[in-house]
């Protein structure tokens, strides 16, 4: 009952309203199954279906004006959802998307077993192999992602996961910040983030090296990518300009 | 005893190796409404005074120059010209007093003052001013940016839009805009530019100056409606990006510095996102929040105390100098 309660001030958008709506979630026992709480919502384990089921579901944010955050939420919930789906179209690993609950801001989809690059790096477990592997998936799959016209938007270790089977597959996932875009500059930018995440954080060059060699292999356009990549970087390095 | 210039602000402060702040008096160079200050005629203004304010530090901390262990300045980041005016006098007095000399990074000069100032240990450090908008988390003896702006700062956009509908620069152009934006009522959908843990100000800029020149004398809303929406919008932003730094670090605590970061409606917002995660929001007044000379005294004492000085030769300045190239031998915790 606790966290249900919790649950209820977030979603407090008016009582009558609240009563109308079926929430799935707590039939299925989600909240009692919190995996984990983000920056832009709350991830739950059900079984949906006979199935694993991972449940995000987004929630108010009450720092910010009301218009602003419900124009965010449901423009994020759709393009999430639509982006995992083009995603699997051009060939890059996601889980798979069983359901969309609109009322509930909430997006079901297929429970991936394993780990996240993140976790995979903190313990350094990885052999120079599985690097150069796992590097070389990871540059692919965001390849594929530009060359579709998908930018992922928020590419870090965190949103990378390797998948406990025998090809240890990588597959990406929180599509929330994804856009379309052909444009170079927002691939750059994607590149930059996730050289951000994996340089940064890790500290562990040789990884983002990995990557970008497997990228400019696969991609058909890597040269106006990496260049304007660069050129983010450099604006990055000069942000520091006036005290 | 800390000079800072590196903008529009010229300060000198006395601080003791404690952080108790002795005095901490401040000029600012205010321009005209609708112009910014420019690097020629701010040194000029900088050259002027920073003389009749280093006898003010010292009158109001009622010590002589004999009583200082060393004189401490901002080597960067800022415009060229003000940084050296300041370097120069600070050159000069260590050769009269005697005093070795000790180059700060601005930005890690903020920190450290918020740091000290809120009792704040391992924050989450959102650095935002007129000149720099950066999400920054300690981590192995450096302060790492997270996040940060990939065009101009925060303060520059509130600036230059404050430039555009006429605001007054005295205290400042964002004080004005935070307000007036009290006096908003219509909220006025801008654009949201958030990419991973970074954002992008300018198109919220042309955006905002566009509506200012077409809509505010059609009658269809107010300057202070825009200024309204450009603080929800711009700040659901920042606090946004911080809130993903938090999750990725797993810190709970938030410090807020900066010239921007005197806005309460900021601080609002924050203490409400920090607030849900159990956390707790350090954040400072104009005093120290403004660029000020008593932070740069107590950066720059910190590293005094770890030996840290500059031969004549060293006491350079340089426009560019990234949060992240200093080497924070001060603090012993990972």
């Amino acid at each position: 009952m606790g966290k249900r309660g919790f649950v209820d001030k977030h979603n407090a958008s008016g009582a009558e309203k609240q009563q109308k709506q079926v929430d799935i979630i707590e039939k299925l026992g989600g909240y009692d199954n919190l995996v984990s709480q983000g920056a832009e919502g709350r991830v739950f384990a059900v079984k949906f279906c006979g199935r694993d089921t991972i449940v995000k579901q987004r929630f108010k944010k009450t720092y910010r004006h009301p218009t602003l955050d419900t124009k965010l939420t449901r423009s994020r919930l759709g393009m999430e959802a639509r982006s995992m789906m083009r995603a699997r179209k051009l060939g890059v690993a996601t889980p798979t998307l069983y359901y969309v609950d609109q009322q509930q801001s909430a997006i079901y989809m297929e429970k991936v077993p394993g780990k996240s690059l993140k976790e995979l790096i903190r313990e350094d477990s990885m052999s120079e192999k599985d690097m150069e592997d796992i590097g070389a998936q990871v540059g692919k799959a965001v390849a594929k992602m530009h060359d579709g016209g998908l930018i992922h938007g928020d590419l870090t270790t965190s949103n990378i996961l390797v998948r406990d089977d025998d090809e240890r597959t990588v597959v990406i996932i929180d599509f929330g910040l994804a856009s379309n875009s052909i444009i170079a500059e927002d691939k750059g930018v994607d590149l930059y983030v996730l050289e951000r995440a994996i340089t940064v954080t890790h500290s562990s060059q040789a990884l983002f090296e990995h990557v970008m060699t497997a990228y400019r292999r696969a991609s058909s356009q890597w040269s106006s990518s990496f260049n304007k990549f660069a050129e983010v970087r450099m604006r990055g390095r000069k942000r520091s300009m006036i005290g | 005893m800390g000079f800072e210039g590196s903008a529009n602000k010229v300060a000198v402060g006395v601080v003791s190796h404690t952080g108790d702040i002795l005095s901490n008096p401040r000029k600012t160079y205010i321009t005209p409404p609708g112009t910014g200050f420019l690097p020629r005629e701010t040194a000029e203004h900088h050259r002027q005074v920073i003389l009749d304010i280093v006898q003010q530090a010292l009158d109001e901390a009622g010590i002589a120059p004999s009583d200082l262990d060393c004189l401490c300045y901002t080597k960067g980041p800022g415009m060229g010209a003000p940084l050296v005016s300041v370097a120069v006098v600070v050159r000069m007095l260590s050769q009269i007093w005697k005093k070795p000399i000790v180059p700060v990074n601005h930005c890690v000069g903020h920190i450290e003052m918020g740091r000290v100032v809120c009792g704040a240990m391992d924050p989450v450090v959102l650095y935002v001013s007129g000149g720099n908008t950066q999400v920054i988390a300690y981590n192995e003896r450096r302060y790492r940016i997270f996040g940060e702006t990939i065009d101009i700062a925060v303060g520059n956009c509130l600036d230059r839009f404050a430039r555009e509908i006429g605001l007054s620069n005295d205290p400042s152009p964002g004080y004005n805009i935070e307000q007036l934006a009290k006096k908003g009522t219509k909220y006025i959908d801008m654009p949201y530019t958030v990419k991973g843990m970074d954002i992008s100000l300018s198109g919220i800029e042309t955006f905002a100056k566009s509506e200012a020149r077409t809509k505010i004398d059609a009658g269809e809303c107010t300057a202070a409606d825009l200024c309204y929406s450009l603080q929800e919008t711009i700040f659901a932003m920042l606090v946004e990006i911080t809130e993903r730094t938090m999750a990725h670090c797993n810190a709970n605590d938030v410090l807020i510095v900066g010239g921007v970061g005197c806005n309460v409606r900021l601080q609002e917002m924050m203490r409400v996102m920090v607030g849900e995660r159990g956390g707790k929001l350090y954040a400072t007044d104009d005093r120290y929040c403004i660029d000020n000379g008593a932070m740069i005294a107590y950066a720059g004492i910190l590293a005094f105390m770890e030996g840290q000085t500059a031969t004549m030769a060293e006491t350079i300045c340089t426009q560019r100098y990234r949060t992240d190239d200093v080497l924070v031998t001060w603090r012993k915790d990972k």
